[in-house]
């Protein structure tokens, strides 16, 4: 009897040990991730697409990484520090970093980058660097200085990997960029390296032996699989084919499905810098939708709940005003606009709608917005506005809504960890340009929010930025610029037995160097 | 025997008679039977037929399905006979002329419609309606432009015959002009079967209207079968009554018009009929 609980408790010893060194990280392995749609290229310096981003950003490396409380972390710069007055920023950069070539990398990368590269193409490290930085110099191999030209809070934060990607000096100096081959075979400093891309299929990436951080990365190999349906998807995380299926890769009604097989995780974080904000762009050149009545009563039509728990499956957050409750200087304390029809057929009468057709041009995202189109539609119907659904596909959306040709449409934006990047660009008078459906296409003008974004933008400390930005959300919340309708969850599928797969603000597009399999 | 005994007797075609009697009357009935719009939602979305008060459930979201259909009928029926008739419009004419003509004006019109006949319908009348922006007109005038061939060959066929019967050469002699002719003399004979091609047309452009509304080609602001079985379609699996029912009655409706046709033409060419039963 003694004997066998000896046993017993030996057996249980065992199943202990066995247990906690499962639980350590094991080394090696390959992970299967389906990313949507196929990306243009991986040369993430030259291309910030989404699917890009997901699969460069394990390439590629910039000087920060973000947690998911968006606070940095040290990637390719070890530490960092930020002078009394907040216009010196001097990044101390980690030792014995090699490119994917060999070549050994320094801070006159870091410096090509920053001041040549990134400044002629991309379009958002362009206007920072442009309007807000004094000099970048390189003081050592391994230190660099950023002198601002006044305070810029959010410069931090616009260190992500997709906003600015360290670019091999020694292969693109004195090179027409985007005709460089080596953009097929994008040669970076993080944890993978770039094996092959069989186009229409997959793209391979392989462990990078000689990276700086020891022991990592854990695995072995990533296919990024690329499937063209998005039921084809699905069925291939159900069989077993695919480890991974990224934010967006499965229709939202499908998520609950997926991630009630056995095995089967699922996370809505690791979209903290983005936390797409979804909304209907109003048209403030057409009539009746210049009203602010007008569009409160209509922001009192839309049933936003319902939008959330039948059209998005009960995923996401309702918002009150232009900045994200998921990311820095949110306040709660705004105007709110509840589902009450009666007051807003009583806000639309007063508002002098004739009852003229407004049109909405869908957004041809798949079913998700297809459905949720037609259930605002519905809503407006019923407090006596007529909407004309118009279809169209993926560039006619995209060529109306950068010409201003529509009267609603939806859209949804990143917010980019900071409301200077991210929130700014679609209500300042000074970005209602033509040419891009992410800029004020609506024509909002406000000479008040201007000032208030304006003064955010280079206020000196945190407490005065949030002080602003208050105000601001204050006042667009009882403006109305555009209709807020849903703060996106894009949720991460994954086998439970691949851990680490989201941990930062940015999930996947970075998350691999720390990911290990069991 | 005339034609409407012989009618009276083909079963099919009283079967097909009777859900199309049915399927007016829904059209008809569809603002007492369902006053609400089809798009409203009235329900828990995917509640199964049955349950609670949804005869044949409700959709992904909880818009009652039954109302769609009732709602859908009228569209699907409107679209059948005015896209028909505006095949009929442009094939008639055409077929008519080239037929009496006959010569280089025979051998243009032909070389036209060949040209027609050609492209596959299907995928002209997606390109058309992609073009055009999707609506009722754009939907109704890419299925007669898709839809007409067809007419014009029956038509020119018949006229060539025609012409050279004894009372139409009798009207060129006592001098009756040319169009009279046409509109007087030839094509009422030709009127059997131009009705037994339009009752089937009004099935195909049915289909057709169901098909582009399934790839979401639909007028978005209409509530059709085909965007009924192309919206729940996703949703098989957990609840199949969403796209099921819709395809039934486009399944219903199309096997009809068909019965109908075929019963109109066995009972307007009963001799016809004996050959090929023969």
């Amino acid at each position: 009897m003694r004997m066998r609980t000896y046993l017993a408790a030996g057996v249980a010893a065992l199943v202990f040990a066995v247990t906690s060194a499962a639980q350590a990280q094991v080394e090696g392995g390959s992970v299967s991730v389906v990313v949507t749609p196929e990306p243009p290229m991986l040369m993430q310096a030259l291309n910030q697409n989404g699917p890009t981003n997901m699969i460069a950003g394990n390439i590629y490396e910039s000087l920060l990484r973000f947690n998911e409380a968006l606070e940095p972390q040290p990637s390719l710069a070890q530490s960092w520090e930020v002078s009394e007055d907040g216009t010196v920023y001097t990044f101390k950069l980690q030792e014995g970093v090699t490119w994917h070539d060999g070549e050994p990398f320094s801070a006159d990368d870091v410096v090509f980058s920053l001041d040549v590269f990134l400044r002629e193409v991309h379009p958002r490290w362009r206007p920072i660097v442009n309007n807000q930085v004094e000099t970048i110099e390189k003081v050592d191999d391994n230190t660099v200085r950023l002198t601002l030209k006044q305070p810029f809070g959010p410069l931090l934060l616009a260190m992500e990997t997709a906003s600015a990607p360290i670019v091999p000096k020694h292969i693109y100096e004195g090179t027409d960029y985007a005709s460089n081959p080596m953009n097929n075979t994008p040669i970076g400093t993080g944890p993978f390296k770039f094996e092959e891309w069989n186009r229409g299929s997959y793209v391979h990436l392989v462990k990078n032996e000689d990276y700086w951080m020891d022991g990592r990365p854990y695995l072995d190999e990533i296919y990024w699989r690329f499937i063209p349906d998005a039921a084809a998807r699905a069925f291939a995380y159900e069989t077993g084919e695919v480890d991974v299926l990224t934010g967006g890769a499965v229709d939202i009604f499908d998520v609950p499905r997926l991630s009630e097989l056995e095995n089967s995780c699922v996370t809505s974080k690791g979209w903290e810098m983005f936390a797409p904000h979804a909304w209907i762009t109003i048209n403030h050149r057409n009539g009746i939708l210049g009203n602010q009545q007008f569009r409160q009563g209509l922001m009192h039509a839309i049933d936003r709940e319902f939008g959330r728990d039948v059209v998005w499956n009960g995923f996401g957050e309702i918002p009150t005003g232009p900045i994200s409750s998921k990311t820095r200087f949110y306040d709660a304390d705004v105007p709110t606009y509840d589902y009450d029809p009666e007051k807003a057929r009583e806000l639309i009468e007063a508002s002098g709608y004739d009852g003229e057709p407004i049109e909405f041009l869908a957004l041809p995202y798949g079913e998700t917005w297809t459905r949720w189109a037609e259930a605002i539609r519905q809503n407006f119907a019923d407090v006596g506005v007529d909407l004309q659904i118009v279809t169209t596909d993926v560039p006619g959306w995209t060529q109306r809504t950068s010409e201003w040709n529509f009267d609603m449409t939806f859209n949804f934006l990143y917010q980019l960890g900071d409301p200077a990047i991210g929130v700014a660009r679609s209500y300042i008078s000074s970005n209602i340009i033509k040419g891009s459906p992410f800029a004020n296409v609506g024509g909002y003008s406000n000479e008040e929010a201007d000032k208030l974004f304006a003064a955010a933008a280079i206020a000196p400390s945190d407490e005065e930025r949030q002080e602003l930005y208050s105000q601001m959300q204050a006042l667009l919340a009882e403006d109305l610029p555009v209709l807020w309708l849903l703060e996106l969850d894009y949720p991460t599928i994954h086998r439970c037995n691949v851990k680490n797969v989201v941990t930062t603000a940015i999930g996947v597009n970075d998350g691999f160097r720390d990911a290990w399999k069991e | 025997m005339n034609a409407l005994s012989r009618f009276a007797a083909n079963r099919g075609a009283l079967i097909g008679l009777a859900l199309i009697v049915v399927l007016v009357a829904i059209v008809v009935l569809a603002p007492m039977l369902y006053p609400q719009s089809p798009w409203r939602m009235v329900g828990r979305p995917m509640g199964a037929p049955l349950d609670g008060s949804f005869l044949l459930g409700t959709d992904t979201l909880g818009r009652d399905v039954a109302a769609g259909i009732v709602h859908g009928a009228r569209v699907s029926l409107l679209i059948g006979i005015v896209s028909t008739f505006a095949a009929l419009l442009i094939g008639v004419p055409l077929g008519a002329v080239a037929g009496y003509f006959g010569g280089i004006v025979d051998d243009a019109v032909m070389r036209f419609t060949e040209f027609f006949q050609t492209i596959p319908s299907f995928a002209l009348a997606i390109v058309l309606v992609a073009i055009l922006q999707p609506s009722l007109p754009s939907i109704v005038l890419a299925i007669a432009i898709v839809s007409w061939p067809p007419v014009t060959r029956l038509i020119r066929g018949e006229v060539l015959s025609l012409r050279t019967r004894e009372y139409v050469q009798a009207a060129i002699t006592v001098g009756q002009s040319t169009p009279r002719i046409i509109f007087t003399q030839i094509l009422p004979n030709t009127l059997a079967p131009i009705i037994v091609m339009a009752s089937l047309m009004i099935a195909t452009a049915i289909l057709l209207e169901s098909s582009l509304s399934f790839l979401g080609l639909g007028d978005p602001n209409l509530m059709t079968w085909g965007y009924m079985v192309g919206a729940g379609r996703s949703r098989i699996i957990d609840a199949w009554w969403i796209s099921f029912f819709p395809g039934l009655a486009i399944f219903l409706t199309v096997l009809a018009l068909n019965l109908v046709g075929e019963g109109i033409n066995d009972a307007l060419n009963p001799r016809l009929r004996k050959e090929v039963r023969k």
